[in-house]
């Protein structure tokens, strides 16, 4: 496949993997790695899928970091999803990531196996066809994601909107990349050296929402795409920058991003959506600004109204305490670099991705379930589980 | 948000909405191009490799840059 | 029957309606002197030759789309039988046929898919020669479920199966791997994407003769739900060893891999409808090799693996860069990803 392939091949991966040696080599002496944090889950599932960090020297390891929508996602939106889901003459649209998110009420796997109207769809534009195809259905879509997500779901609410539709809404749950970015650089006891920055969300916002992170913390970010090839250039820029002493942020992943971004993704956004005063993110709290949410132009797309009919009205606080506030629960540790997912004592025992209690074993991407998925040779202690 | 796929545009399906076809790899699917078409006909587009993110082009692939990126470099150079 | 007519549950009852659909339309379609006894049972005179043994096995069809590119769920509940039987070294001799229709499902396309299934009953060389139709109310099935029984007869001296299996044993794929899941997927309307992709549904009892002769075939197993994973998992466990895959050994078809890449699969997980993985002896595998590729069933086969020593898990794969995965067993339903 073009510009897939020749960015996984084998000789220049190894290449590749020689000059990073070369340069790891040439870094000042430290008792613990240097740690890179690759922010998105998309990095997350390359490096796991590819084995990218087993391929890496001693002393610089891959941090696995919270840009993961599905991973982030509160219980109270699927607790929506679900309420939403089981109105008679609904359908809830939903992408397949957000399909095993467990919430108070479970997930809207079972939610449709107990009879709710539950559809898989690729994009909102097929949740949109939908409407069309079904008018005396109401369709509702769980519109989640970062930046790169937003300008399709702003798309297919315009579309919507065009067309006079009336059976369609949104359950808007998009949220911004920079807020946990800073709730996480604020923690003083986070070891991070450096960050590999999403390069799917800067395509559309450009650097803008990385800024801060050399400005304000002397840490050096690069842009990166998502192949064997693009994370290991990312990998080698930032020890160059780290030698160097440097702090700026620099696009490995020069085929689509630029340092502007495009602002024919960000146009149909603004149009739609404006900030919200705060969102949910489940493992970090609630962050102010950090969301998106309709304008008023647009709130006749809101999904939300529709929860005060619904068979169970689901709170807009989780009603039943997540693992998050079980003090065994380390996910702030393992999304800060503290620890490994392996070292968390529900790993592989009360939390696994069939049984998920924190927010990185949620998604396939979260680092415990990628863990989970790619590494798990009989958990941290050696024995293996069979059931 | 991340999984997103290079896919080039085959034929325009829809020109007032710049909906088109794109092949990746073999695979047909319809995708949006107002993200990227900017003031230019759809028609344009044909021929082009994009990026695409849940159904819409986010982007429009360099191939110059692509080529640049396979290079090794054998000293650091300011990207910005 | 008129062509636009539906099935009502009426027909489904015992009666004259029942009789009417089986005379005109299920009978006609199975046409054999057994069948046409039209008792509660199959009357069959079958003689074991000394160290022959029976086969039986039995399978349910649920696919959706019914109909789909490369096949229906008519010919996959002849051929997906015959393969069971056939991956034991049985040559299948006789199939009931069970079929449990949803009341409004309609007729012109129950025809079409007994056409089909008979079509492939004959293709294989079985006979269809009891069965047994049911309706039930709109939403019990989902349009058409069916279930097909299969008896085969295995010669004297052939003895593959997973209890033959052995450390070291090689493993062979008989060609590209997730063609019939891609194709379920590509068909499934709110997914809306086309291409180059057809499922590969076949009877593979022609290919499986020539494989037996042989020597060193230990086990043959043809993969369907959960794609070669599942089959991985089984032999890696029957044969208390560890299943070693060469990632980039495995042969995937490039639209295959394409509709994979869009939605976020493995295509290890996709199901096939019409390829075997064989363990062999080491010393045989380039024979069998030959053997595959001798054969149009088996012109992309390919050596993708082996069983080695027994390590913490059941399946590994060596990845693209050398770097060793564990390749997790098949866990519920695949759904697309956008992350």
């Amino acid at each position: 496949m073009k510009y897939v392939d020749e960015f996984r091949a084998p000789e220049v991966v190894a290449r590749l993997v020689d000059k990073i040696r070369q340069s790891a080599a040439a870094l000042p002496p430290r008792e613990h790695p240097w740690q890179l944090m690759e922010i998105c889950g998309g990095h997350t599932h390359t490096i796991f899928r590819f084995g990218l960090d087993q391929l890496l020297p001693d002393n610089i390891e891959f941090i696995h970091g919270p840009g993961c929508p599905v991973c982030v996602l509160p219980q109270s939106v699927i607790d929506q999803a679900v309420a939403l889901a089981q109105r008679p003459d609904t359908l809830l649209c939903s992408y397949g990531d957000a399909m095993r998110v467990p919430g108070y009420h479970g997930s809207l796997l079972q939610a449709r196996a107990d009879g709710a109207r539950v559809q898989v769809v690729y994009s909102p534009r097929d949740a949109l066809d939908m409407a069309r195809r079904y008018p005396d259905t109401q369709v509702v879509f769980l519109a989640i994601g970062f930046e790169t997500t937003a300008p399709a779901t702003a798309l297919a609410i315009l579309a919507a909107a065009r067309e006079g539709l009336t059976n369609f809404r949104v359950l808007c749950h998009l949220v911004l990349i920079e807020p946990p970015l800073r709730a996480l650089l604020a923690d003083p006891d986070l070891r991070i050296d450096g960050f590999i920055g999403p390069g799917h969300v800067s395509l559309v916002t450009g650097n803008a929402p990385f800024e801060f992170i050399p400005t304000e913390y002397h840490k050096p970010v690069v842009i990166s795409g998502f192949e064997p090839v693009d994370l290991l250039q990312s990998v080698l820029l930032l020890l160059e920058q780290l030698q160097q002493g440097q702090a700026r942020i620099q696009i490995q992943y020069r085929r689509v991003a630029t340092a502007q971004g495009n602002p024919g993704a960000r146009t149909p956004v603004t149009e739609v959506f404006e900030p919200a005063p705060q969102a949910e993110w489940r493992g970090l709290g609630p962050l102010p600004h950090s969301g998106l949410q309709l304008r008023p132009g647009y709130r006749d797309f809101d999904a939300t109204p529709l929860l005060q009919d619904s068979p169970q009205p689901a709170s807009l606080q989780p009603t039943v305490p997540s693992a998050e506030a079980d003090p065994r629960c380390r996910c702030a540790a393992v999304l800060s670099g503290k620890l490994k997912p392996g070292e968390c004592p529900l790993f592989g025992r009360e939390c696994t991705p069939d049984t998920p209690l924190g927010a990185l074993m949620v998604s396939s991407e979260g680092a415990c379930a990628a863990w989970y998925q790619y590494r798990h040779q009989g958990a941290a202690n050696g024995s293996h589980r069979t059931d | 948000m991340c999984l997103a796929i290079p896919a080039c545009v085959v034929s325009i399906s829809d020109a007032s909405h710049c909906l088109a076809i794109a092949d990746s790899g073999g695979v047909q699917r319809q995708i949006d191009l107002s993200c990227i078409a900017g003031d230019a006909p759809a028609e344009d587009l044909i021929g082009r490799w994009v990026l695409v993110h849940v159904g819409v082009a986010l982007a429009l692939i360099s191939d110059d840059e692509a080529r640049a990126s396979l290079e090794l470099w054998s000293q650091l150079q300011d990207l910005q | 029957m008129a062509r636009t007519e539906r099935i009502s549950l009426a027909q489904g009852s015992g009666g004259e309606p029942m009789q009417r659909l089986l005379r005109e339309l299920i009978w006609p379609a199975f046409d054999n002197p057994i069948l046409a006894r039209q008792e509660d049972q199959a009357r069959l005179a079958l003689e074991l030759q000394p160290g022959e043994q029976l086969a039986f096995t039995t399978d349910s069809f649920v696919v959706t789309p019914l109909q789909f590119p490369g096949g229906d769920i008519g010919s996959l509940a002849v051929q997906g039988t015959v393969n069971d039987l056939a991956v034991g070294g049985a040559v299948a001799r006789y199939l009931s046929c069970a079929l449990i229709i949803e009341e409004g499902l309609p007729v012109a396309l129950l025809r079409d898919i007994c056409l089909s299934l008979a079509k492939a009953a004959r293709e294989a060389g079985v006979q269809v020669v009891t069965g047994d139709t049911k309706v039930v109310p709109r939403g019990a099935a989902d349009g058409l479920f069916i279930n097909t029984s299969g008896l085969g007869i295995i010669s004297a001296g052939i003895d593959t199966g997973t209890h033959r299996l052995m450390q070291d044993d090689c493993l062979i794929v008989s060609g590209p791997i997730g063609d019939h899941g891609a194709a379920i997927l590509a068909s499934r309307q709110e997914l809306a994407i086309s291409g180059d992709l057809r499922s590969d549904c076949a009877n593979l009892s022609p290919l499986i003769q020539t494989l037996l002769p042989v020597p060193g075939l230990h086990a043959l197993r043809d993969m369907t739900r959960g794609g070669l994973n599942a089959v991985l998992h089984e032999f890696a466990g029957a044969a208390g060893t560890t299943a070693v895959v060469n990632e980039s050994a495995v042969p995937v078809r490039p639209a295959v891999r394409g509709l994979c890449e869009l939605l976020g699969l493995d295509p290890l997980q996709l199901a096939c409808e019409g390829r075997l993985l064989a363990a062999v002896a080491p010393g045989q595998a380039e024979p069998l090799l030959q053997q595959l590729h001798a054969h149009p069933m088996g012109q992309g086969a390919a050596i993708i693996g082996r069983l080695a020593p027994r390590r913490n898990v059941p399946v590994i794969l060596n990845g693209l860069y050398g770097i060793e995965r564990t390749l997790a067993p098949v866990s519920g339903e695949l759904l697309p990803r956008i992350c």
